[in-house]
């Protein structure tokens, strides 16, 4: 059961230590950016990019807009 | 700004796509057979291949491997090129990932027919696969690593962290619980033992659980529900927060599989800990999923991808709330062992899996084929036919579980125990009967996605190479203002690779280094002793046939379970258990206190019709068990093998097994011959009688544990 001891510290350290790092990436203002990232991989990269009618981007080449998003 | 030429590969998509649904539809079969084989034992039609502990790992390994599995390299292959703006790092890589993992699967299913299995859970495929699969996984890693260092991206988007360190953990876990003792080219023991197979294996089985049905699908969630709302994920810090905490927590919660057995307590209380903690990042990950669609509700209605994911996510939430109270003792100590378990793994897996792969194809394959989805309508058929499925499928057991559960437990007055086993299989029939039905309204709704996607590509037109453009990655990275470490990190793959691996790894090593370092955890019990050649025989055709899945060698210090089976088990009585056959369910009663309980005649008798001896008995028979001869040519390799796993075979013994073999076997065939059974002694059925007389008759109640 000693064993029981070297792992309660062993756990405690590294939650402690994963604490500190939140807590000091959050001081240091690691989560300014919040907004871009999740916006970037709504965007599509076509080449002559045209949009339908709804605004959003096509999916295929010639645009024959039968994929746009349905709102 | 130069713009980049290039294109996305959507064969790969393609074929992973149809491999997920053919397979699937393979898998979900199977696993309706096996339901229905418990309410209609004559299913297995006297024939091996057919019977419920062949058919149960075919089906779980089916659709965890080549359903989800072929889902999780659909879903990956198509977001990963999207987000990292860049083709796949190699097409021919692409295509010996997914041909490989299509042969393993092929041939793991025929093998598993066939009876080739390891007997650990979700781990059952034979060494020759476990290499195989070690090396089409590291395919698959080199070839999502070298798209992520080509990308013309900087940031990685949290969907790709979630695919490396699926990657990194389940490498991680399949080699560890892999490790094994070749005996010939089909057959090998695990390299552990007893206890301490029990924990590597339950670390496997519920990190499989955590790595492969959950990260890599959380990874296709951040991607694909955003996508198909068109709406940013409600909140990227979450997402951050999730991420790590999940994969850091996940890995300890494994011996939650295993309390009150025989591993020691601490391992037990730790993985009770973890595994309530593991609510939070699970329903942060849930919330953050449904709240993505704030301002989109209305479409809901309208739109059967909405809706699929909806219900994912929900029953994703359920499961990984339902996972935690399972966790705690005094509720696991009513729900181990019964269908509570199956119910809550089908939660999980036909909710969250099966819904949130469903919605992905509805959304991603019209786009492949440039046109719209053939029905809308059907689609809509098959989201509700598919959630009556999972109503059908989980209260019926939930109903079974619970109702099974209280009958083992009930004792009379006069302090005797109310229920026969087999009084409360006969109760929980006809749950088993309803849930079979809920397989098959979801299986129907598979096949209505089917024609429906059938249809839809008939009419679309494929795009293989599908072309973008896109700037270069810059050379130098401007940032604005300070830069933060977890900023850094999100730009850099390797990094994040090694670390994912340090924090999955620490849970991981914390509890199996000391279950293997400390004597004391595993006390030895003198009277212990190896298996003989003939009972190691029978343990074989024991694994084969895939015993395990229904019964249990555990018994649990609890006054019923006492009273029902004996002794409770002591982890020193499985030292000598290459692999442990502790088992998870009990269909029918445990076995571990079996030996010297009935004659060797009733063995006999309830191997060839189990009803002659157990009534109303739902156990199949097993007829080819007394046609099939005993693999003589074996027993040295296997007597080799053991002794070097450390079981203390005597030098030289591997020649004499067979002579001692041959001895054993003719006293149990004398004695059937006073009982009127004519067998001869080389037939697999004295080889098993010889096992189950075996078990648990190594110590005596009396025998007291002492400490070497």
């Amino acid at each position: 059961m000693s064993v029981i001891i070297i792992l309660l510290g062993a756990s405690l350290l590294v939650a402690i230590f994963f604490l500190a790092a939140f807590i000091w990436s959050v001081r240091n203002g690691q989560f300014e950016d919040n907004f871009s990232p999740a916006h970037r991989m709504l965007f599509e990269t076509k080449p002559n990019e045209s949009t339908c009618s709804t605004g959003n981007a096509c999916t295929n080449s010639n645009c024959k807009s039968r994929i746009c998003q349905h709102n | 700004m130069s713009l980049e030429k290039f294109s996305y590969d959507n064969r790969t998509v393609k074929w992973f796509a149809y491999a997920c649904i053919g397979w699937g539809l393979i898998g979900m079969l199977a696993g309706l057979w096996a339901a229905l084989a418990l309410v209609l034992p004559d299913l297995n039609l006297g024939y091996a291949p057919t019977t419920f502990g062949r058919l149960r790992p075919v089906h779980t390994n089916a659709v965890i491997f080549a359903f989800v599995g072929n889902g999780i390299f659909m879903g990956v292959y198509y977001s990963l090129q999207r987000l990292c703006k860049t083709r796949m790092f190699s097409d021919l890589l692409s295509k010996i990932h997914f041909w490989g993992w299509q042969a393993i699967i092929a041939g793991g299913a025929i093998t598993l027919l066939m009876g080739c299995t390891t007997g650990k859970e979700y781990a059952e495929l034979e060494w020759p696969f476990d290499i195989a699969i070690t090396l089409i996984w590291v395919a698959f890693g080199a070839n999502m690593l070298g798209t992520i260092l080509r990308r013309r991206e900087t940031h990685l988007y949290v969907a790709i962290w979630f695919y490396i360190g699926t990657w990194v953990a389940i490498a991680m876990l399949h080699i560890v619980n892999s490790f094994e003792m070749p005996v010939s080219f089909l057959k090998s023991y695990s390299w552990y033992a007893g206890v301490q197979d029990a924990l590597v294996q339950w670390w496997y089985g519920h990190n499989a659980v955590a790595f492969f049905l959950t990260t890599p699908y959380l990874g296709l969630m951040y991607y694909f529900v955003p996508k198909a709302a068109n709406r940013p994920v409600y909140s990227y810090r979450w997402s951050i927060i999730h991420f790590w905490a999940l994969i850091f927590i996940y890995i300890w919660a494994g011996p939650h599989h295993l309390l009150y057995t025989a591993l020691p307590e601490w391992a037990q209380s730790l993985g009770t800990v973890f595994s309530i903690m593991l609510i939070a990042p699970s329903w942060g990950g849930m919330l953050n999923g449904l709240l993505t669609l704030r301002g989109a509700w209305d479409r809901v209605r309208e739109d059967a991808i909405l809706k699929f994911f909806v219900v994912a996510l929900t029953c994703y939430g359920m499961a990984t709330f339902e996972g935690p109270m399972l966790s705690l003792k005094n509720v696991n100590a009513i729900s181990h062992y019964t269908d509570w378990t199956i119910a809550h793994v089908h939660v999980g897996a036909l909710g969250w899996n099966g819904f949130l792969t469903f919605g992905i194809l509805y959304w991603m394959l019209p786009r492949l084929f440039t046109t719209e989805l053939y029905s809308r309508k059907w689609a809509n058929a098959h989201f509700w036919l598919g959630t009556l499925g999972i109503i059908f499928y989980v209260i019926p057991l939930y109903w079974a579980a619970f109702t099974q559960s209280m009958m083992w437990k009930q004792f009379t007055p006069e302090g005797q125990l109310k229920f026969q086993f087999l009084e409360t299989v006969n109760t929980v029939v006809p749950m088993y009967a309803l849930r079979a039905l809920g397989g098959l309204l979801y299986i129907s709704g598979v096949v209505l996605m089917i024609v429906n996607l059938a249809k839809t590509v008939r009419r679309g037109s494929f795009v293989a190479n599908e072309p973008a453009e896109t700037p270069p990655l810059p050379k130098v990275i401007h940032t604005h203002g300070k830069s933060h470490w977890h900023n850094w990190i999100e730009r850099r793959p390797i990094q994040l690779t090694v670390f994912s691996l340090i924090v999955v790894g620490i849970g991981g090593a914390l509890e199996m280094v000391p279950t293997f370092l400390i004597r004391s955890n595993v006390p030895t019990i003198t009277s212990v002793k190896p298996y003989t050649p003939l009972e190691l025989h029978g343990r074989d055709v024991y694994i084969r046939e895939g015993c395990y899945t229904c019964h249990s060698q555990m018994i649990r210090p609890f006054r019923d379970e006492v009273a029902r089976y004996g002794e409770y088990s002591k982890a020193g009585e499985f030292v000598y258990d290459h692999p442990f056959q502790w088992g998870s369910k009990r269909t029918g009663p445990d076995l571990a206190r079996l030996g010297n309980k009935y004659p060797d005649s009733w063995h006999y008798n309830h191997m060839l019709d189990p009803t002659s001896m157990s009534p109303g008995s739902i156990m199949p028979q097993y007829p080819w068990l007394f046609d099939d001869k005993i693999d003589k040519g074996k027993t040295p390799a296997m007597i080799n093998a053991m002794r070097k796993l450390g079981v203390p075979y005597p030098e030289g013994y591997e020649k004499q097994a067979n002579a001692d073999m041959q001895k054993q076997a003719e006293e149990i065939a004398s004695k059937l011959k006073k009982d009127k059974l004519e067998v001869k002694s080389d037939k697999e059925i004295v080889a098993l009688i010889a096992y189950l007389q075996r078990l648990g008759t190594d110590i005596k109640s009396n025998t007291v544990a002492e400490k070497k």
